[in-house]
């Protein structure tokens, strides 16, 4: 994820594939909680209503997010929260050592938050001396790994148990030979309680902020975000602009169609809503940019901001299914992360938005009607302008572009692809640069073309 | 009723049976069926690359071709979906909207506009995984997906439905993605392969002898899999069995 | 300029057209009696629906079903256990709590959650450090959804409220599901009415 050198997605799926049992694992598994999603959604006739509820509330509140900002700062601030903002990733980071330095905090647990994964939070304060537990359990796998989450709600989807249990064999001395799950997890859990009674600080990102009360919400299943922010005298939470709804009663559309989306579950069993700190404690917020408020201005793109984070889009993408997250090499993966990360890098990530079908899959299931599918499309106009595409893609597409406009070059192009096929030698044509013919037959050579039996059956034009 | 008929290139080249059932097909359904000799593409695998301005030109000659028709029929789903929603590397003249809003994927206009559900001379006697590719299933909304709860339709499986001796098999996944996509296929092939074998592992699992499809461009990449991984899938053109294949 | 005025002023610069903001309708719950959702939402969840006989002591209900308890954590009134919970007590103290005992102060249908505050909790990380948990739920104090519990007014001042549905749990280790992951590792609801 370092570099700016351009995510080849291809190669990273190759290996991917390659690894045998692991994909076969991360499709069904994938596959099984968009059809529970189905089966949630499927279930509540209000369903299609509330998305496009979902969308206006999102689009209203982007459309006037500076107001509702203003107002979630008064009121948080009223409620005894301290609220700082932070312009990037760096600022971000900064702010949060400064908390922890001054109040003591060389312990921090926190929950899972892709925000702070984006903003590469841990790699800025290890180094000075702050030891972090991600106390999520995929989180820790993946933390433990040395690897960074490849799925926004499954950290580990990618992982089978035996590797969970090399990994905790290695770090948190698990019998390294027992693969068993409920044993690996109660180790996790018996591993991590110590943290939580410790730790000087604690962390949680956050699914909704709410401007009418000035508190944020924070959805999990393990109870790790509500030991984190209810033990240590110290509570952060790492919140993204794009968060905030207007009010309470909103968190009755998107509360009930986050957890059905991404797990098919009809709500996550702690659903923790935090508007003032605990008396003797305090809690900060920082509110991030780090490129939200510059999307915010693209026409084409902007709507991305509406996504809740609940990764129906990876679940149901037939290409993630069978790449992973990681071969998106980016904090966001899937169809969000293709829309999303060439805002923040175009460079290297100009070949995600070709790491697509366009089937149009992921629109269908997005709970807050993000046009998925068209912004990924729209990306690969703004890669091909902006001289992002592969240089042999791109001499390919110039000369594809003179041939297709040109009806006597075409028909030549036309006839020899016809009659070429069998009359090359089979090692020509199946070789390792003929990327159709690694894994497929090439179509037969027909007799005639469709034009050429036209002629010849119908005579002239008509 | 008088009808274009645009071959897409792969049709022309490894597919002339299609374009042909294609056209006697319509004929016998009463159209005056003209083949406009000097067409060539949409533009849509320029345009799904994002090379708008690469395809400029060649959807400019696709307006020249097919102005003047009532209605332009095309055995494709993508292709029909690409005129008709991404036809916009030209300016948007009136003659360019009229050609964009008459060009219909062949399913679509035998159900939507000629209103016909009989094929008297049609026998399929076999058992049969229908495929719909996605730009004509989700792009084009040829038929219900599994997605959104609303009441099913179908409308290349109506048509198929009216065929004598037509059984249909029930995938798993009826309606993932096969992989093909465009130039999707030979820059991600890795996934694409996969995507194909798994697409046609799972409709030799329900026991398909044959898939049939309203789109050739998911044939050809779902036979290619199947005959490197030795299935005895056989594949044919939803307009060939309309027309009266037998096999 | 302050990162604040800076944020604001770009989202300010690069706002689209505003989008009206909708109103919120109120859709119609299922058909069936509100109890008998609530508790089979519960037990989907993973959660426990008690029955204590009528009349007989919950806290005796609590002994028998948690026998080998050793502490017993009330934050009601109506339970003494072996430890009572008071407001403003070090969160850590809890750590060896066995059974929790709150009164929830609604329920929700449609998903088999109940509302617990700080008022409820006494000390908030009770629902967490607890090895189980024992939920009173007086049952006529359930509402049909989640969109009706969001309308309730002590959303606006409670400085902690958290929606329970069910103990802890997780599916991060190849999609096998386990109860009692990080939090409690059962909970039990008791339909027991609240004195006035």
């Amino acid at each position: 994820m370092s570099g700016r050198q351009r995510v080849d997605h291809a190669a990273a799926s190759a290996a991917f594939i390659a690894a045998g049992d692991h994909l076969e694992f991360h499709d069904r598994r994938l596959w099984e909680l968009r059809s529970k999603r189905d089966g949630e959604a499927h279930g509540i006739p209000e369903w299609e209503t509330l998305r496009t509820l979902a969308s206006a509330i999102k689009e209203h509140t982007l459309t006037h997010l500076a107001d509702y900002l203003e107002q979630f700062e008064r009121n948080a601030t009223a409620n005894g929260m301290v609220v700082h903002w932070a312009r990037d990733a760096a600022e971000h980071n900064r702010i949060v050592h400064e908390l922890l330095a001054s109040h003591g905090a060389t312990t921090l647990v926190k929950s899972k938050s892709m925000l702070t994964d984006e903003c590469d939070m841990r790699a800025y304060l290890e180094p000075r001396g702050i030891e972090i537990i991600e106390t999520d359990l995929g989180e820790r796998i993946q933390q433990l790994d040395g690897e960074p989450p490849s799925h926004i709600v499954v950290p580990a989807v990618h992982k089978l148990r035996r590797d969970v249990a090399g990994v905790f064999g290695r770090t948190i001395g698990t019998d390294p030979s027992n693969h068993d799950v409920p044993y690996l997890a109660e180790s996790q859990r018996i591993d991590t309680r110590p943290y939580y009674l410790k730790a000087r600080a604690g962390m949680t990102g956050a699914n909704f902020a709410i401007a009418e009360t000035g508190s944020f919400v924070v959805c999990t299943n393990e109870g790790n975000a509500d030991l984190s922010a209810n033990l240590p005298p110290l509570h952060i939470a790492s919140i993204g602009i794009e968060k905030l709804i207007p009010k309470v009663e909103h968190l009755g559309v998107f509360v009930r169609m986050l957890s059905r989306s991404a797990l098919g579950s009809p709500i996550t069993q702690m659903t923790s809503h935090f508007r003032a700190p605990r008396p003797g404690t305090e809690m900060h917020v920082v509110l991030v940019d780090n490129g939200r408020s510059e999307r915010l201005g693209m026409a084409d793109f902007w709507t991305s901001l509406k996504c809740i984070r609940c990764g129906a889009c990876m679940n149901t993408c037939p290409v993630y299914r069978r790449s992973g997250g990681l071969s998106y090499g980016s904090t966001y993966s899937g169809p969000i992360g293709i829309i999303i990360d060439p805002s923040m890098d175009l460079k290297k990530y100009s070949a995600l938005p070709y790491a697509s079908t366009l089937n149009g899959s992921c629109t269908r299931v997005c709970p807050v009607r993000i046009d998925i599918h068209q912004q990924i499309y729209k990306w690969r106009e703004v890669i091909a302008e902006r001289h992002q595409l592969p240089l042999a893609k791109k001499e390919a597409m110039r000369l594809a572009g003179q041939v297709l406009a040109r009806p006597r070059l075409y028909r030549a192009a036309v006839e020899a692809a016809a009659a070429g096929i069998d009359k090359l030698p089979r090692f020509m044509v199946y070789n390792p640069f003929n990327a159709w013919g690694r894994q497929r037959e090439l179509p037969a050579a027909p007799a005639q073309t469709f034009r050429q039996w036209y002629l010849q059956q119908r005579g002239g034009s008509k | 009723m008088k009808v274009a008929l645009f071959v897409p290139c792969y049709v022309d080249a490894f597919y002339p049976e299609v374009g042909i059932a294609t056209l006697e097909l319509l004929e016998r359904l009463g159209c005056e069926v003209h083949y406009p000799l000097d067409q060539t593409c949409c533009g849509q695998p320029l345009a799904n690359s994002g090379c708008h301005a690469d395809a400029r030109a060649t959807e400019a000659l696709f307006v020249r071709n097919f102005a003047g028709f009532d209605h332009i029929v095309t055995p494709s789903g993508s292709c029909a979906h690409h005129v008709r929603e991404h036809l916009t590397a030209i300016e948007q003249r009136p003659e360019v909207s009229a050609v964009r809003m008459r060009t219909f994927e062949l399913a679509e206009f035998i159900h939507d506009v000629l209103q016909v559900r009989e094929f008297p001379w049609a026998e399929f006697p076999h058992r049969v995984g229908l495929h719909v590719g996605c730009s004509t299933l989700r792009g084009l909304n040829a038929a219900s997906t599994s997605e959104i709860a609303e009441p099913p339709f179908n409308k290349p499986r109506a048509l198929l439905a009216a065929v004598r001796g037509i059984e249909f098999v029930q995938p798993k996944r009826p309606d993932e993605c096969c992989g093909f996509g465009g130039t999707f296929s030979v820059f991600e092939e890795p996934v694409s392969a996969r995507m194909g074998q798994d697409k046609v592992g799972d409709h030799a699992q329900a026991g398909a002898q044959y898939i049939v499809s309203p789109d050739m461009s998911c044939v050809m990449h779902q036979q290619g899999c199947a005959r490197r991984m030795g299935l005895p899938l056989k594949f044919i053109h939803l307009a060939q069995v309309l027309n009266g294949a037998r096999a | 300029m302050s990162s604040r005025e800076w944020i604001l002023g770009r989202l300010r610069a690069n706002a689209p057209a505003p989008v009206a903001l909708p109103e919120l309708p109120r859709f119609d719950p299922p058909a069936g009696d509100l109890l008998t959702r609530f508790a089979a939402a519960l037990e989907r969840m993973g959660g426990h629906f008690g029955q204590v006989p009528d009349g007989a002591p919950v806290e005796a209900w609590i002994a028998e079903y948690f026998a080998r308890a050793e502490v017993v954590a009330s934050a009601t009134r109506e339970v003494r256990g072996t430890r009572e919970v008071g407001a403003g007590g070090d969160p850590r103290a809890l750590e060896d709590v066995d059974v929790g005992v709150v009164r929830a102060a609604f329920g929700i249908a449609e998903t088999g959650s109940v509302w617990l505050s700080e008022a409820e909790l006494q000390v908030n990380a009770l629902a967490f450090l607890a090895q189980h948990l024992v939920v009173l739920l007086d049952p006529r104090a359930i509402v049909p959804g989640v969109q009706d519990a969001y309308r309730d007014p002590r959303f606006q001042t409670a400085r902690y409220a958290v929606l329970l549905t069910g103990p802890s749990a997780t599916a991060d280790i190849e999609g096998v599901l386990v109860r009692g992951a990080q939090g409690v590792r059962s909970l039990t609801v008791l339909p027991v009415q609240a004195d006035a």
